[in-house]
């Protein structure tokens, strides 16, 4: 007999999908099959020593494998080039396409898209907690661990459990300068770091339709930083002119059914919402950066999986053209992939930070996560457009970051203080 | 299994990156890393983790990074167990990949920091010897069980392959 179809969301469906069944029930585990398995400098050499534990030979896919030493690279120390170097053995040895080195690499969150490595109704694990990056694409992928990632290369399946929804709504107009970076930094002052723990979170409505691709990655991006699973965005024509501009086709668009069951629904009215900066130390921590007062900073990153692409970039330049940085301050810029350094170069960003008085970094991870190019001190202070502001994250246990978009970030690279643009632009 | 050891009570939205701090993501030597463990949230875990050997947490604990580094830096400075109201999910599925058991309970609001615990895994139960008072806990799901008596995810894995070829 067959089974019946039930009303299911995009997160059911993709995981059903992939488990070869009809419906995918929430709460339940499945054994699902992924598209892509992906990891780093930093995850990939403890899963390649249990990928050797489970007795493995080759990977599932050497096509459906990718690494990117992206986070302590360029090699930071001779620990982290030991690390780099059993990462690139391996994939030499087992015969990754998909090992990006020095020199073709990017963050990887920035990368896989750009390369069209990830499609629309793909099911994709990493070992990087912001592998939900690619919910921008109307993929399913969530972040896992080293020994998730051993036994997803050995078997190409993963256990799921089944997540439940929550739907945002995104109504209203948003004013200048507000990015996808302020419309998830005020989600999750409105929901905290665990509001969707364990749950899928969709993202819809007309100010939705309206965001570009790169303003989709930043949201999708910071899903796990309110806990979710994934971060889910419908498939529209800006997903499809993407992915067919990097020559892809033959995917499968999934979307949640009307009728399917939701766990709650926020609408949220942007219209009036201010520029969005998180305190330390939580990302929950949010409020409106005209409201910041005088709080004076010693570092600007702007950069990262969440904000290192070309709009980030060009809007930072807009605000940094012409002027110069606050002597005082060290501003690091840091496009995400190496296309995105040479589109900004080729527009002329790079000579705008310069002339700033900023400093253009090769791609990294780097400062996000306290690993290198641009440590705090103790007691120092930095306005980032990175994703977390833990307790030294970016360095010493007692320096700050405060989280913001790149409009944010470049007008108080200007100022010296958490800014926003109309104090420096008229 | 039975676990008798005393508590460490911690806050809430511990994260992964005060558990085992990026600075030492340059090494999978567990001992090494278990030298770092809550450095940057405790720093007086080196000695509190000579007599406790159970973690009492918060809501999300080990929010932040999917870095494994974090339950394993745990296991190795000699923690037995993990208890919290609520786990971030990577956090979660790392420990319970690598044998490392977490617990979920509202019952660790209840917990005060140095009681002594006995968990009895098996049965779901866990009494505070210093106070008197028991727990119960939810059945694990059927999957998780297994993983678990298998040791972990990698032997679970390598017993469903195993199974397979024959």
């Amino acid at each position: 007999m067959a089974v019946k179809k039930e009303p299911q969301t995009m997160a059911q469906k993709i995981l059903a999908a992939h488990s070869g069944r009809v419906n995918a029930v929430h709460g339940e585990i499945l054994n699902a099959s992924v598209d892509l398995v992906l990891g780093n400098d930093i995850t990939m050499p403890l899963a390649i020593e249990e990928f050797r534990k489970i007795g493995a030979e080759k990977v599932f896919d050497a096509k459906k494998v990718v690494m990117v030493p992206d986070h302590f690279t360029p090699n930071k120390d001779i620990r982290s080039a030991a690390q780099c170097k059993v990462m690139r053995e391996f994939a030499g040895q087992q015969e990754i396409e998909n090992y990006f080195e020095i020199g073709q690499m990017g963050i990887e969150h920035a990368l896989l898209p750009e390369k069209g490595l990830v499609l629309p109704g793909d099911l994709v694990v990493g070992a990087d907690s912001h592998t939900c990056t690619y919910g921008a694409l109307g993929a399913a992928a969530t972040g896992v661990g080293s020994t998730d990632v051993a036994v997803a290369m050995a078997t190409g399946k993963l256990w799921f459990m089944v997540p439940r929804t929550l739907k945002f709504i995104y109504k209203g107009k948003l004013d200048r300068w507000i990015t996808g970076k302020d419309l998830i930094l005020y989600t999750i002052g409105m929901i905290g770091v665990d509001g969707a723990r364990y749950k899928a979170m969709e993202f819809t409505g007309p100010v939705i339709d309206g965001l570009s691709m790169d303003s989709r990655f930043a949201m999708a991006n910071m899903a796990i930083e309110a806990g979710g699973k994934f971060g889910l965005f419908g498939v529209d024509d800006k997903t499809i002119d993407y992915v067919e501009s990097k020559g892809k086709t033959g995917y499968t668009v999934y979307e949640s059914d009307q009728d399917a069951s939701f766990e709650k629904v926020y609408e949220i009215d942007c219209s009036g919402m201010g520029l969005q900066v998180a305190y330390p130390h939580l990302p929950e921590n949010t409020r409106d950066a005209a409201d910041a007062g005088d709080v004076a900073i010693d570092q600007v990153v702007i950069g990262s999986c969440t904000n290192g692409r070309m709009e980030d970039l060009r809007m930072a330049a807009e605000i940094l053209k012409g002027r110069k940085t606050d002597r005082r301050i060290r501003t690091i810029v840091i496009p995400a992939t190496q296309k995105i350094y040479l589109d900004a170069l080729k527009e002329g960003l790079i000579e705008i930070f310069i002339e700033s008085g900023c400093v253009v970094s090769t791609p990294t991870c780097g400062p996000c996560l306290g690993g290198h190019m641009g440590i705090l001190a103790e007691g120092e202070r930095a306005v980032a457009t990175t994703n977390r502001n833990f307790v030294g994250r970016m360095g010493h246990p007692k320096s700050e970051v405060y989280l913001a978009g790149p409009a944010v970030a470049a007008a108080s690279a200007v100022t010296g203080k958490i800014s926003v643009p109309g104090e420096v632009i008229s | 299994m039975k676990i008798r050891q005393k508590a460490i009570k911690y806050g809430d939205n511990v994260d992964t990156d005060v558990i085992i701090p990026a600075r030492y993501l340059n090494t999978t030597d567990e001992a090494e890393l278990a030298s770092h463990c809550f450095e940057d949230l405790d720093s007086d875990f080196p000695r509190k983790v000579q007599e406790c050997k159970i973690i009492v947490g918060g809501e999300n604990f080990g929010c932040g990074s999917s870095r494994e580094h974090a339950p394993l830096s745990i296991k190795a400075s000699g923690i037995q167990a993990v208890i919290a109201p609520s786990f971030a999910r990577i956090f979660y599925r790392n420990a319970i990949n690598i044998g490392l058991p977490v617990l979920v309970t509202r019952a660790a609001e209840n917990i005060q920091d140095g009681d002594e615990l006995e968990i009895d895994l098996d049965r779901g139960v866990i009494k505070n010897i210093t106070s008197g008072s028991t727990y119960e806990m939810p059945p694990l799901p059927d999957f998780i069980q297994e993983v678990i008596a298998s040791g972990g995810y990698i032997e679970y894995t390598k017993k469903q392959l195993a199974g397979s070829k024959q």
